[in-house]
Formats: structure tokens, C-alpha cells, sequence
């Protein structure tokens, strides 16, 4: 049922989009291009979100967790001059972030709200306790345009010529599916994060999957951050990660905990904003931009009110296991 | 032997969620957030010294700044006072078993719903100063009430909507106070000021907002305490199953309680509009919501606590300007101090340190100490 109406909607915008390529196709591009920028850091943000929940536990310190990767990947890179160091720096930034909140929630078994809003305040804190001006990254993020795919119309100025962080995001986003509903680790973490208990008469360590899978999910938090610090401010600026962990929350239940799903509700709300700023700056018509950035946090409540018997988080989602 | 007093044993550190159980031993309410904010403070002296700044100094000039001087009391109070009341919305919560994580988007909207109310009317103070704040007040209500009714009637985590809710009115907020509400003529995003009718005033050095919200504080505590409706709360919050067979409209209550919590986080921001800011701002109040979630924890869920919990986060706020004007420490330091104070308060950490040292002495010295 649910398929029917994303298939619906997809033929609808691929449309609408086609239409607008023909009537002006450099701004369409242009359009497209932001909004795949836009998505990029909430395409990866959501799957921290998605595996995190899947295992059974609630991550609201994605946010800190980016914020961190970006202040640590940004610096790394800035002092060793090195990019892909750098890059690695944000990413283990991530990995001891996801570590720190799995050591809360699962082996702690800490209230997880309360673990993942200590990671937000205490990022906050720390990325600016240390922050320092006059740095710069040696380098911009390569470009990858990858030959033959790139000179399809439309689809390759947009989806096949950009930094390689954006190639990761999607690629992640695949991978992610395809782990999580075709393989072994993918069904175990699903009943993990559905029904521990029956996961564990069955012999999967509940507590040890929830911990590395909380934390291996941090490092995608850690790409994230260095993304938003590395690639696309090639700077870094106090709490610039600006809400996007939230909004991988809203996301991630827009996609109904699914990482093809998510992907496409990030694409959604980029393809507003950019369309809107477009619209803004054309002077066509004046829609407050407030608008537009409340709009996945809005139309995430109205989708929980309206299908909240349909789509559920996964069942033992912020309940710490206790074996009985 | 006390050892076996259910409440001592019954509390342990394995329990994964006891600030919904709101039962707490005396001794570990006190002794928990105490060491946990020395702790914090020792860490936060670590990052301090590594900056190449004495602790001891940076802290001296933290305290002395705000509790040194009649100003500076003043400030103190002024910074606790929506602390106070962000901090009692959050218990509410929390102890009818809510997490309200929107404390900070129903201040928002409360503040501003104060401002408008401030500016738009004219009216004798008597009469406008409590418009002002009640107007505030139904604001941070109903905002709070989206989540409340997803809450109670469609079973949607109040977490997950409260942060939406905070992120969309922010965006609200932003939008109402650069357009339909703007001062005109101004190139800054703000409302007008509100009229001096509906100013608070300061009795000598204490805000009557200062006053206003330790009245509320008093009131929540005896309501818990004393109330049927307060009882409901509880015991909603420590077990919802239990109240529905005691005919406690368990729906009801959850909804009841989001709204009071929202009603005091409004009641935060319209305090801060009516007696500080003068006017709303989208760039005020920044942080006042979420530092409410530290100052509940901190005083476990107990409305009286909440009062030191919140002098306390406001005398490290107002000083942390100072700070950074004296020794070029980035203000920023309190949130580290904050965040592990939250750690320690509510990891393991230190509650496993507390009993096993208790565990040894116990035998000496007995329960009783620490009937506060």
C-alpha cells in the first residue's frame, strides 16, 4: 500500500523535474545539484539513526556526534595539511562517539535520551571551549566525475560529477540496505532491535551487537561531520551542524526506518529547499524560508499522527536489555 | 540492618531508568549530585589548566563575579529564573513518566506569546503583568500539547515530537518576529518592546520574577506531595499499568501533565521577556530549555531542588561572560561542566562509587544522616 503511494510520488516529481529540464535546464541542474548537496550529510546522519534504532537503541546525539567529527576532522586536516588524514580523524571522532554512547545506553544501561543529550550539550561544549580562528584546509575535496556516466543529460552533471563524499553517502545508503534486509548481521540486528529476547534464546548476544552496532553507526556519524567541515565549508564554524542531526531523526521515520527510504525523503527535502530558494531568488513567489526548514519536522509530526498504527519504530527501541 | 531497607536496595545502580521511578533515598539525592558536580568541576578545572590558566583563579572569578556583589546577585537571579521554570517542566515530565526534550521550543513560544501580549495591549499593570504571563503560559500549553495528545492518544514518543516541535518553532519564532511581528523600521528581527504596564518590576535586588518562580516551585512540591491530581502524576509516571486499574484516567493524565510542563517552560520565557529582555528576540533565551533537563536531573526530579540546581547553572552562566573578559577561557566551558555533571549525575559512575564506599560504612553510621 504504503510502495503504491512512493511509487506514485516518484513518477510524479521525476516528471515535474523532467518538464522543468526542458523548459530551463541550467537551473534545473543547479537545483538538483543543491539539493543533493543538501542531502548528502542527512542521507548519512539518517543511517546513523536507522542502524542505531534497528538495534534497539535511540541515538538524539547525532548531532554532537557530527558536530565533533567536523570540528576534529576540520583541525586534523587543517594541521596535517593532509585531507584524507583528516577525513580518518572525523571518522574516528565518529567511531569514539558512537563508543561513548553505546557505553551509556547499552553497557551502562543509561537512560538513552538522557546519553544522547549529553553527547549534544557536551559537542557544543568542547568544539567551542577549543575552537580556534586562522586555519585553513590545504586543499578543496577532489572532484570525481566519472567518465561516460557524467555526460548523460540531467543525471550525470548531477549525480555523477561531485565530491567523493557524496558518492559514499549513497553508496552507504545501498550497502546499508542490502545489510540490514539480505544478510545475516541485518536479520540479527533487526531482532535485536525488535524482540531481544527471543534474539537471545536464539544465541545472539544482544548487549555485544547493540554495542558495535551503536558504534560502528557513529562512525557514519563521523562522515557526516567531516563532510559538512571537509567538503562542503572546506571551514569550520560553531554548531554548524545546525539541527541537520534532527533532521536525519525526521528523515529516518519519514523512510520508515529504511535506508533506501531515507535516501529518498532526504532528496525530498532538498529538493523543496532548493526549489524553494530558487523560487526566492527568481522572485517568483516569497515563501518565508522558516517555512521550508520547519517543513520535514512538520510534515514528520503530521506523518506520526496520521500512520502512528502503521509505522512503528522497531519495537524495543529505547528500552535497555535485561536478560530474564 | 538497614541494608536490606527496600528503598536502599531497590534503588541500585542497575536500575536503567530510576528518575521515572521518583523514589529516591534521601542520602543518595543529595550525595549523588553533589560529588557528580565537584567531579564535573575537576574536569572542567583539567580543560581550564590545559588552556594554561589557573583553575582555582578561573573559578574565583566565575563565583566572585556573580555572587560578589549585589549586581551580580542580582544577574544570578535573573539567569535562575527561567531556569527554575524550565527545570519544573521538565520534572513534571518526568515524573509522570514524560521526557519533555521540548522545554526549549515551548520557552520559545511562550516568550514570544508574552511579548505580543506585552505590546499589543495596554492595560493597568495589575491587570497586564498577569495577562502577559498567562497568555505566555497557554502558549508554551498548547505547543506542548501537540506532543501531549500524539503522546496519550496515538502512543507517539513525546522525544522524538518534542524535538520536532522545538526545531519548528524555532522557525516559528524566527518567522513571527521578522515579519507579522516586527518592530517597523528596524532592520533588526524583534518585536516591539512591551509596554511599561506590563513590565516586572524588582523588589529592591530580587526580580519578582526571581520570587514568582520560587512561589511555583513551592507550589509544585506540595502539589506532588499532597494533591490527587499531583498523586495521579506519580503514579502515572511509576506505573502506568497499575493507575489504569486504579481507574486513573492514565490518557488523560499524560496529556494533563505535558501541558502543565509546556505551561511552565511558557511561563520560563514569558518571566525572561517581561523582565529582562523587554521584548522578544529570536537570539534570546538561546539554550534556557535544554539547560532545564540538566537542572531536572540534577535535583532528581524533586521541584524543590530544582531551585539550588538552577542557582547553580545561573550563577556559572552569568559568570561565564566575566570569565571569558578575565582570562579568555571561552564561556563555552559551562556546558562542558554541564554535560558531565548530566554524565555523572545519571551514568553509574558515581551512585556504584557512593555505595560501595556506603556499603562498608553502613554499618556504623546507620540512615540516618541527610533528612533534608
Amino acid at each position: 500500500m504504503r510502495a503504491r503511494y512512493a511509487y506514485a510520488l516518484t513518477i510524479i516529481i521525476s516528471s515535474f523535474i523532467l518538464l522543468a529540464f526542458v523548459l530551463d535546464e541550467t537551473r534545473t541542474v543547479s537545483v538538483l545539484s543543491f539539493s543533493l548537496r543538501y542531502a548528502v550529510p542527512l542521507i548519512l546522519a539518517a543511517m546513523v539513526g536507522i542502524i542505531c534504532e534497528r538495534s534497539g537503541v535511540i541515538n538524539i546525539g547525532i548531532e554532537g556526534q557530527m558536530l565533533m567529527s567536523a570540528f576534529a576532522g576540520f583541525f586534523g586536516a587543517a594541521l596535517t595539511g593532509n585531507l584524507i588524514i583528516g577525513t580518518l580523524i572525523g571518522v574516528g571522532t565518529g567511531l569514539i562517539m558512537g563508543a561513548f554512547l553505546a557505553t551509556g545506553a547499552v553497557t551502562w544501561k543509561m537512560d538513552q535520551i538522557i546519553a544522547g543529550t549529553i553527547i549534544n550539550i557536551l559537542a557544543t561544549g568542547l568544539t567551542s571551549f577549543f575552537y580556534a580562528q586562522g586555519y585553513v584546509l590545504p586543499a578543496i575535496t577532489p572532484q570525481l566525475r566519472v567518465p561516460v556516466l557524467a555526460d548523460i543529460p540531467l543525471i550525470g552533471p548531477v549525480f555523477f560529477d561531485n565530491g567523493l563524499f557524496t558518492y559514499a553517502a549513497i553508496l552507504t545508503a545501498f550497502v546499508l540496505w542490502i545489510l540490514l534486509f539480505k544478510t545475516i548481521w541485518g536479520l540479527r540486528t533487526r531482532a535485536v532491535g525488535e524482540m531481544p529476547g527471543s534474539a537471545d534464546t536464539s544465541g545472539v548476544n544482544v548487549q555485544r551487537m547493540r554495542f558495535l552496532n551503536v558504534t560502528f553507526a557513529g562512525a557514519l556519524a563521523g562522515l557526516a561531520g567531516a563532510y559538512l567541515s571537509i567538503e562542503a565549508a572546506s571551514n569550520f564554524d560553531r554548531g554548524m551542524t545546525a539541527g541537520r542531526g534532527f533532521t536525519a531523526l525526521a528523515i529516518m521515520i519519514f523512510g520508515a526506518w529504511n535506508p533506501i527510504g531515507a535516501m529518498a525523503a532526504a532528496l525530498f527535502f532538498g529538493l523543496a529547499n532548493g526549489l524553494a530558494s530558487q523560487l526566492q531568488t527568481d522572485e517568483v513567489i516569497d515563501i518565508p524560508p522558516q517555512f521550508i526548514n520547519m517543513l520535514p519536522y512538520v510534515l514528520t509530526i503530521v506523518l506520526l499522527a496520521i500512520v502512528s498504527g502503521r509505522i512503528k519504530p522497531p519495537a524495543a527501541v529505547g528500552k535497555p536489555y535485561e536478560k530474564e | 540492618m538497614s541494608v536490606t531497607d527496600p528503598a536502599q536496595t531497590d534503588l541500585g545502580y542497575t536500575d536503567p531508568n530510576p528518575m521515572r521511578a521518583g523514589r529516591w533515598p534521601r542520602v543518595q539525592a543529595v550525595a549523588i549530585p553533589v560529588v557528580s558536580v565537584l567531579l564535573a568541576f575537576a574536569i572542567g578545572g583539567i580543560l581550564i589548566w590545559l588552556q594554561g590558566v589557573n583553575p582555582l583563579y578561573a573559578y574565583w572569578v566565575l563565583f566572585q563575579n556573580a555572587l560578589g556583589s549585589s549586581e551580580g546577585l542580582l544577574r544570578v537571579m535573573e539567569k535562575s529564573t527561567p531556569l527554575i521554570l524550565t527545570g519544573l517542566a521538565v520534572t513534571i515530565g518526568l515524573r509522570t513518566g514524560l521526557f519533555n526534550i521540548g522545554a526549549q521550543g515551548q520557552l520559545l513560544v511562550g516568550a514570544l506569546g508574552a511579548a505580543w501580549a506585552g505590546y499589543n495591549f495596554q492595560l493597568p499593570a495589575l491587570v497586564h503583568i498577569p495577562f502577559a504571563i498567562v497568555f505566555g503560559m497557554l502558549c508554551g500549553a498548547a505547543w506542548a500539547s501537540i506532543a501531549g495528545v500524539l503522546r496519550a492518544y496515538r502512543s507517539v514518543s513525546e522525544v522524538i515530537t518534542t524535538i520536532m516541535l522545538n526545531a519548528v518553532a524555532i522557525a516559528l519564532v524566527d518567522y513571527l518576529a521578522s515579519r507579522p511581528l516586527k518592530e517597523l523600521d528596524q532592520p533588526i528581527t524583534r518585536t516591539p518592546p512591551i509596554a511599561e504596564s506590563a513590565a516586572l518590576p524588582d523588589f529592591g535586588i530580587v526580580p519578582s520574577g526571581f520570587l514568582i518562580a520560587l512561589a511555583v516551585a513551592i507550589f509544585f512540591s506540595w502539589f506532588l506531595t499532597r494533591t490527587n491530581q499531583g498523586f495521579r502524576f506519580n503514579t502515572v509516571g511509576m506505573n502506568p499499568s497499575a493507575a489504569n486499574y486504579a481507574g486513573i484516567g492514565v490518557k488523560k493524565t499524560i496529556f494533563l501533565a505535558m501541558a502543565v510542563s509546556g505551561a511552565l517552560a511558557g511561563m520560563g520565557g514569558a518571566v525572561e521577556t517581561l523582565g529582562i529582555t523587554g521584548r522578544f528576540e529570536p537570539t534570546f533565551n538561546a539554550g534556557l530549555g535544554f539547560d532545564g533537563i540538566t537542572i531536572a536531573l540534577l535535583a532528581r526530579a524533586n521541584p524543590i531542588a530544582t531551585i539550588p540546581a538552577a542557582l547553580l547553572v545561573g550563577t556559572l552562566r552569568s559568570g561565564a561572560a566575566t570569565l571569558q573578559f578575565e582570562t579568555g577561557i571561552e564561556p563555552e566551558v559551562v556546558d562542558v561542566i554541564l554535560a558531565l555533571t548530566l554524565l555523572f549525575v545519571a551514568a553509574p559512575i558515581v551512585s556504584r562509587l557512593l555505595l560501595r564506599k556506603k556499603a562498608q560504612k553502613r554499618t556504623s553510621a546507620g540512615s540516618g544522616w541527610g533528612g533534608a
